[in-house]
């Protein structure tokens, strides 16, 4: 980020500022986007905001509903899930339920941002600032986003995989690779390293690699079920006997199949690892909600008020603007019907605005909380902490007392044990640190998905594939998870065990094929 | 920064999801045609041919994950406390229930355990005929004006100018000039050889051929032949072609639908009400699989009339029953209009199995002997929940004879309508 980057006064003039706008309409033309956009980008460069280049496509409604059944992304193989996805929309739009998207952004360089044409001018200028400046640089600031996905390569990787999945359709059958795809996309919370950076992916990488790894897959996988001969088992072996395989639990369950299964053909381990790679690619995006939608509406609301400011805005335009942004950012109380759930954009817009002030105007709470940055420069401090963390880490390092307070922030344990639900803490001194605890792990992607991982294989017995949960707080699996289990049946090829195992005790187990009713625990 | 590209989309193709819907679709198809076949039901006949409202329960198309279940100890940060202080305890309701939401009814009645989204008007009709066919349908004769089609056939040396062919014309001309001029085009190099050769390589001089005399005849006649190929045209009329286009008939299939059905005052509302959602859904399934199909109707009481598809369908009669009057007047339809060596002939009756009983024996004969043998298909319906009469024994000794050319089936209540459409008109393994 440059250091000297020329700052907009720090007090907006108090007259108004001349009025010269840039349109006075609210139809927009190509023209007008184009301006706006080149105002805004000025704007975003007074800030110190670094983007990947932008494309801008201006789409209909019924693309729009298009692009949201491919759940962002901008080429798709073809699955039944997204046709799912697709009637769903459409239904709520047409009823009038649910308003589309104004926009969708693509993690790509360049940033691909779709705007509807549905959307009046002051609408796709909030989208302009909001995506390919807001969404646009934390894709490229972020760490996660730098260290997990290669914004440049996506797109090809996308039509690779898009034709090889057709390729296999076409050989194979479309019931053969949608059951793949089905049993794939049930893992695919699963089919990312959490802790490992991969390798980049880059679709002429892919292709060139393909077929080499065709050829050596199919030698190391001879490696580990070959049988040894009885008469060489000696000390050693008898030893590796007892030791598990893998040695270590793993993580990431379709690497480990697509590596290890017996039984799968070439293709079927290119299709699971496709799902890994786009699941691996979205990964970022599921740690980073509440900072990255804040992080946008941060800068659309600041960006725009910055044209207003330069007077480049009317007051209608303003206030149709000023309408859009507080329906985005709106909080429900936790006892409203329309309440469910924390909105990430409130929480994250409130984090990021408050930082700003408490640089700008620190109180003595704001300087004993944040004792580092309090009272220093607002823009370097933001991009600081839009940079170098995820939601959990974010939440826990920057939510302030401030904000805490304004959203009324409590606590509720509801333990199963119990007979009535408990408040553990609110917004108060002694309550901060824990609000600011709970929260920020609320947001922990291993702590809101149960943790399993691959636990053993019985290499050299009946090759049943054991996976064992690690239960938090008691927290048990859903009912579906027999489901998810004939899934991993299906790729796996052979038996498949999930053990849930709590403090050394077994507390849960499944089994695919299921094993006979006396066998199962009482529970 | 600033590098911002603009781009209009919305002329690329929407509808990127078509096959992912389809693939839908395909997948859930058992759930799509039970729904469909319900509809049928349900909907009153005017109101077959639009889309449908189709549900699927949604345990049915979820997507299995990993995920906690209900149970162990959660605490959630929620926002907008009013009057709670940590400490606080709230009773649970009772029943245990979790933190809301599971089981709750959508403001419009269809619950949330539902999937249910919008097939069109045409997939409705899709998955209504699906794997039906008219059975015995064969190549008649060719006939039809309708079924002409223009076909290219070669080139003419006479046509309208909008057929002009520019190449084939001007390559004609080509050929044309080629082989009018090529000789003399020949002989201008030969003389113009012959003329280098004597200015460059004089002969001896010979008083009786001087030189300059040679020069000057071979001059005269490269220029004589020279004028020559200049009149010869670039183009001319004998050069143009013309595309040529020839009507041709189509392989066509004709056929012909014969709706019989009984309107006498012993079909009561409700008879007349399947009835007619019968012939409803053949007139639909054959207007998707037949753009070119004739449709007679006839109804019949003690007498029998051609009708028109508004007056079949809509007007009430009252009266006696005698079916032979309609079987007559289809014969008789056939004899003047639709010859069997042409039309593939398909016939559907319906009635409730009333008739007089010296009827019913000349309905036997006269279908056994003056129809069957001229149509594809004849197919019967009997619309009463009671025993049978007369009618129906005397077509079963039809049937006994005729199996392939011949069906009967019962059908008692609304229910039934769509099961034995499918039953008569399923498509029979090759």
């Amino acid at each position: 980020m440059s250091e000297t980057v020329d700052r907009p006064p720090k007090k907006p003039a108090r007259k108004p500022p001349a009025r010269n706008p840039i349109s006075t309409g609210s139809e927009w033309t190509f023209e007008l986007i184009g301006r706006y956009d080149e105002e805004i980008a000025k704007c975003a460069a007074e800030f110190g905001i670094d983007t990947y280049p932008n494309q801008i496509e201006v789409i209909s409604a019924e693309q729009m509903m298009d692009a949201y059944s491919s759940v962002g992304m901008p080429v798709g193989y073809h699955h039944w899930s997204f046709g799912k996805q697709f009637l769903n929309t459409a239904k709520g739009y047409q009823r009038g339920q649910m308003g589309l998207a104004y926009e969708i952004v693509i993690n790509s360089d360049p940033c691909i941002a779709y705007l509807m044409e549905e959307n009046t001018l002051p609408m796709q200028a909030l989208v302009i600032a909001h995506a390919c400046y807001g969404h646009n640089s934390f894709f490229k600031g972020n760490y996660l986003f730098r260290t997990w996905t290669d914004a440049s390569a996506i797109i090809d990787y996308l039509v690779f995989a898009r034709n090889y999945i057709a390729q296999c359709e076409e050989r194979h059958g479309v019931d053969a690779v949608e059951q793949i795809l089905d049993s794939c996309h049930a893992l695919m919370n699963y089919g990312v390293d959490r802790y490992k950076r991969p390798a980049p992916i880059s679709a002429a990488e892919e292709e060139r690699r393909q077929k080499e790894r065709e050829e050596y897959l199919q030698r190391q996988l001879n490696d580990l079920w070959r049988t040894i001969p009885k008469s060489q088992e000696d000390e050693a072996d008898r030893d590796r006997r007892k030791r598990r395989y893998p040695e270590e639990p793993q993580e990431n369950l379709l690497y480990f199949i697509e590596k290890n299964a017996p039984l799968l053909e070439i293709w079927q381990r290119e299709i699971i690892r496709i799902v890994r790679k786009i699941a691996q690619y979205f990964y970022p995006q599921r740690q980073t909600q509440v900072m990255n939608e804040g992080w946008a509406s941060f800068w659309h609301y600041t960006l725009l008020n910055r044209l207003y400011e330069k007077g480049l805005v009317t007051d209608g335009f303003m206030m149709e603007f000023l309408q859009s942004h507080t329906a985005v950012i709106y909080q429900p109380p936790f006892n409203s019907p329309w309440y469910s759930g924390i909105n990430p954009y409130t929480l994250g817009f409130s984090i990021y605005s408050d930082l700003r002030r408490i640089c700008e105007n620190p109180t003595e709470e704001d300087r004993q909380w944040f004792p580092d940055f309090a009272g220093t420069d607002w823009v370097k401090t933001l991009h600081f902490a839009m940079q170098n963390f995820k939601d959990e880490s974010f939440i826990q390092q920057f939510l302030s007392p401030k904000v805490m307070r304004d959203l009324k922030l409590f606590a509720i344990e509801n333990d199963d044990q119990a007979d009535a639900y408990k408040v553990t803490a609110i917004h108060d001194e002694p309550g901060y640190r824990v609000l600011r605890e709970k929260l920020a792990r609320q947001y922990n992607l291993s702590y809101r998905e149960p943790n399993i991982q691959v636990w053993n294989v019985d290499i050299r017995g009946d090759r049943s594939l054991t996976l064992r949960h690690v239960p938090v707080d008691r927290i048990p699996l859903a009912e579906d998870t027999e489901e998810v289990l004939r899934h991993t049946h299906r790729l796996w090829g052979f038996d498949v065990h999930l053990e849930s195992v709590d403090d050394a005790k077994l507390v849960q187990e499944f089994h695919c094929p299921p094993r006979d009713m006396d066998e199962e625990p009482d529970t | 920064m600033g590098m911002t590209h603009i781009v209009d989309r919305r002329l690329n193709g929407k509808n990127k999801s078509a096959v992912n819907r389809e693939r839908f679709l395909r997948r859930y198809r058992q759930h799509i045609k039970k729904a469909v076949a319900d509809a049928v039901q349900r909907r009153s006949i005017t109101d077959i041919e639009r889309g449908e409202n189709v549900s699927i329960p949604s345990r049915d198309i979820q997507e299995p994950v990993f995920h906690h279940g209900q149970g162990g100890r959660r605490e959630i940060v929620h926002p907008g406390n009013r009057e709670y202080v940590a400490g606080d305890s709230i009773p649970k309701p009772p029943g245990g229930g979790g933190g809301g939401g599971g089981g709750k009814a959508s403001p419009d009645g269809e619950g949330m355990d539902e999937f249910a989204f919008q097939i069109t008007q045409e997939e409705f009709l899709d998955f209504l005929f699906d794997d039906l066919e008219l059975p015995n349908l064969a190549r008649k004769k060719l006939k039809d004006t309708e079924a002409f089609k223009y076909v290219r056939a070669g080139y003419s040396t006479q046509g309208i100018p909008a057929r002009l062919d520019v190449v084939r014309s001007l390559r004609g001309a080509h050929a044309r000039r080629l082989s009018l001029g090529g000789a003399r085009r020949r002989k201008v190099r030969e003389l113009e050889r012959q003329l280098a050769e004597l200015k460059s390589n004089p002969p001896e001089p010979d008083p009786a051929f001087r030189i300059e005399d040679q020069i000057a005849a071979l001059e005269a006649e490269i220029a004589r032949l020279k004028g020559n190929l200049k009149r010869i045209p670039f183009i001319d009329d004998i050069d143009l072609r013309f595309r040529q286009h020839q009507k041709k008939p189509q392989p066509a299939t004709s056929a012909v639908m014969f709706c019989l059905m009984d309107v006498s005052g012993s079909m009561t509302q409700m008879h007349k009400d399947i009835a007619k959602r019968f012939f409803i859904l053949l007139y639909l399934f054959l207007k998707k699989n037949y753009k070119k199909i004739d449709v007679v109707f006839i109804r019949h009481h003690t007498s029998a009339k051609e009708v028109d598809e508004e007056e079949f369908f809509y007007s009430r009669e009252t009266g006696g029953t005698i079916v032979s009057s309609a079987l007559k007047l289809m014969k008789k339809i056939v004899d003047a209009r639709y010859s069997p060596a042409e039309w593939n002939i398909y016939a559907a009756q319906a009635s409730d199995g009333d008739n007089w009983n010296d009827d019913s024996p000349v309905c036997g004969k006269l279908l056994q002997d003056g129809i069957l043998p001229l149509v594809q298909y004849f197919a019967y319906v009997e619309i009463t929940p009671q025993d049978h009469q007369m009618l129906w024994y005397e077509y079963e000794k039809v049937m006994a004879q005729s199996p392939n050319s011949f069906a009967m089936q019962q059908i008692a209540d609304a229910g039934e309508i769509y099961p034995v459409f499918r039953q008569l008109f399923e498509r029979k393994a090759a």
